[in-house]
């Protein structure tokens, strides 16, 4: 469950300030966020995500006060409990596709990179079509592959709380469609929350609930 | 840490053709004066120990340098020649056991030397193959000539002709090799060594050639008819010697004035070399009497001056070289800024992005340490080799 309580922020040396109402949202939810551009979609999912610290108000995920944790604390609950497909988290290209998915794996202590994990990274390769791509590196990959790959590496590590953020932004509909589908069957495999800011309306019917941020303000 | 190192290689390998001229300007500009002072150390090494092993240096007057070089390290450059009566002066003095050494030509691009058997016994040179010289056109090769030659006991050597130009005729002469030295990593493994005379042989000062022949008899000699025997052009002067022409060899004049490069002196004792020395004194004489080890230590301190100069320059090429990469990396950082926020927003910590940066360069510096490494380990066996010919050249 997240639970956002008078959330306020403003961005560092900024006047416009962003409020947001009280929001409850059940775990398991699948939920678009839609709102027209600098509405605050991606704040919010920062501040739920704790990569952003909220002016005032609070955020909680299941049992975790995000808002009052350390800076530490917050990496380690976001790489650990969280899965991001944000538009600006790009692939690295010097690795390929199967050191992508991994690599979270590889940049923080509190995840153990063992054979398991490299055995669940191939499956979700599998289930999203790369799986004879992994070797490839990322400029060999289409943008849907792309952002395939992205999906597998934010739901590695089996988050319970997943945050898309224009995933599917670049992509034609046809792929639009499939990354959502395999989002919204992740998350419903592993009942895990999905919070997707989108665009797209046409996509809205697949979501639970839509938030709108216009309304939320 | 692993993970750290994996990333980073990664990111190297993906970047191969910068990190390629990182680590090649990295290693080159460490490697280039370890490589110096391997080289003047194996330069030192080298030549001091030659130089302590010859007490005294008899020759021609002048340059202290030229003299010991040539006398020694059989530099190229030819030293002015002195007598033999020099050798005998020295003999006659009791103080001295004299070694004449000539070392004014040269076979194929390597020194030809003549000595007289005691040299290889001073010098402590032994045949690995064949045997010493024993009979005038006999050479035996160093070590490192002998491979350098392709030959061995049994093989031929034509000497170069002293000058081209010589209308007297030095003809070059056939050697017959007899032998091979054992590896000693002195000079004298370049060398090609023969007998004394054998070298006046190639200066043209002796000779060998058929019997004149009688020319027609003059009939209208004052004195009545009478055999004259002619030896012209036509004469045939032997340019190889055999068992069967060996006794037509001969030298013309007094051998006391034959020319030698330069003597060295094995005095019986320390007073027997002072004294010796003392005989030197007068600079009017055409002969000087120096100590090898304190030319050679003079050569070298000039040497290691123009080698602390290199260092200093290249500590100064280093350090720009160092602001530069610095200024390039930190260029680097700049265009990685995207890649740095994704791995941040992921939930990498700060500290992290800075192990992983630290990981790369620290496998540019190994890797670049390794790159030097190899270059000093494959320059190794050309050290002493560099070494003498950036000296004696």
């Amino acid at each position: 469950m997240i639970v956002l309580e008078d959330l306020s922020f403003r961005y560092p040396g900024s006047s416009f300030g962003m409020a947001f109402p009280s929001l409850r949202i059940e775990r398991g939810a699948k939920v678009a966020v839609i709102g027209p551009s600098g509405a605050g979609k991606t704040t919010l999912l920062k501040l739920i995500a704790g990569i952003l610290k909220p002016d005032a108000g609070s955020v909680r995920v299941e049992d975790t006060p995000v808002s009052t944790l350390s800076e530490g604390e917050r990496r380690n609950f976001r790489i650990s409990r969280i899965g991001f497909i944000f538009q600006e988290l790009e692939l690295l290209d010097y690795l390929n596709v199967f050191d992508n998915i991994l690599h979270p794996y590889r940049i923080n202590r509190v995840l153990k990179l063992d054979r398991q994990v490299r055995e669940k990274a191939r499956e979700l390769a599998e289930q999203t079509g790369l799986a004879d791509k992994l070797r490839r590196m990322p400029r060999e990959l289409s943008q849907g592959e792309r952002q395939r790959a992205a999906v597998c590496r934010a739901l590695l590590t089996e988050p319970g709380l997943m945050l898309a953020d224009e995933a599917t932004g670049n992509l034609d509909p046809a792929n639009k469609l499939r990354v959502i589908e395999l989002l919204i069957g992740a998350a419903e495999r592993r009942h895990a929350t999905l919070l997707a800011v989108t665009h797209d309306h046409e996509l809205l019917p697949l979501f639970d609930r839509v938030i709108d941020i216009r309304q939320a303000r | 840490m692993r993970h750290d190192f994996y990333l980073a290689w990664r990111y190297l390998r993906h970047h191969r053709t910068r990190t390629l001229i990182l680590i090649l300007c990295l290693s080159l500009i460490a490697s280039l004066p370890l490589c110096l002072h391997r080289v003047l150390d194996a330069g030192e090494y080298w030549m001091t120990k030659r130089a302590e092993a010859t007490p005294l240096l008899i020759g021609a007057r002048g340059s202290a340098v030229d003299l010991t070089l040539g006398a020694l390290y059989f530099a190229e450059g030819e030293v002015p020649a002195i007598s033999m009566r020099e050798a005998d002066r020295v003999a006659a003095t009791g103080w001295a056991d004299p070694l004449p050494v000539y070392a004014r030509f040269r076979v194929r691009g390597l020194p030809l030397v003549g000595v007289t058997l005691d040299y290889f016994d001073f010098r402590k040179l032994n045949p690995a193959q064949g045997e010493l010289p024993a009979l005038l056109g006999d050479c035996v090769l160093g070590a490192d000539a002998a491979e350098r030659l392709s030959l061995g006991p049994g093989d031929t050597l034509a000497s170069a002709s002293g000058n081209a130009f010589d209308l007297a005729g030095t003809y070059p002469l056939k050697l017959h090799v007899t032998g091979v030295l054992a590896k000693s990593h002195a000079p004298d493994d370049q060398a090609v060594f023969v007998d004394l005379q054998t070298a006046w042989v190639i200066d043209g000062l002796g000779h060998g050639h058929a019997e004149a022949q009688a020319a027609a008899s003059a009939p209208d000699a004052p004195f009545g008819p009478a055999t004259v025997r002619r030896a012209d052009a036509g004469l045939l002067t032997y340019t190889e010697i055999t068992p069967e022409n060996l006794s037509s060899f001969h030298f013309h004049g007094d051998p006391a004035t034959y020319p030698i490069s330069a003597i060295i002196a094995l005095p019986h004792d320390v007073r027997s070399a002072t004294l010796l020395r003392g005989r030197y004194l007068d600079d009017s004489a055409g002969t000087a009497i120096v100590r090898p080890l304190e030319v050679t230590r003079g050569l070298l301190q000039n040497i290691f001056r123009v080698g602390a100069l290199f260092d200093g320059i290249l500590v100064l090429v280093g350090g720009a070289a160092l602001v530069l990469f610095s200024l390039v990396f930190a260029l680097s950082l700049r265009l990685r800024q995207r890649e740095i926020e994704t791995i941040y927003l992921l939930g990498c910590a700060r500290l992290t992005v800075a192990r992983l940066l630290l990981a790369e360069i620290l496998l540019i510096v190994l890797l670049s340490g390794a790159v030097c490494a190899a270059v000093l380990y494959a320059s190794r066996p050309f050290a002493s080799e560099l070494a003498r010919f950036f000296i004696l050249s």
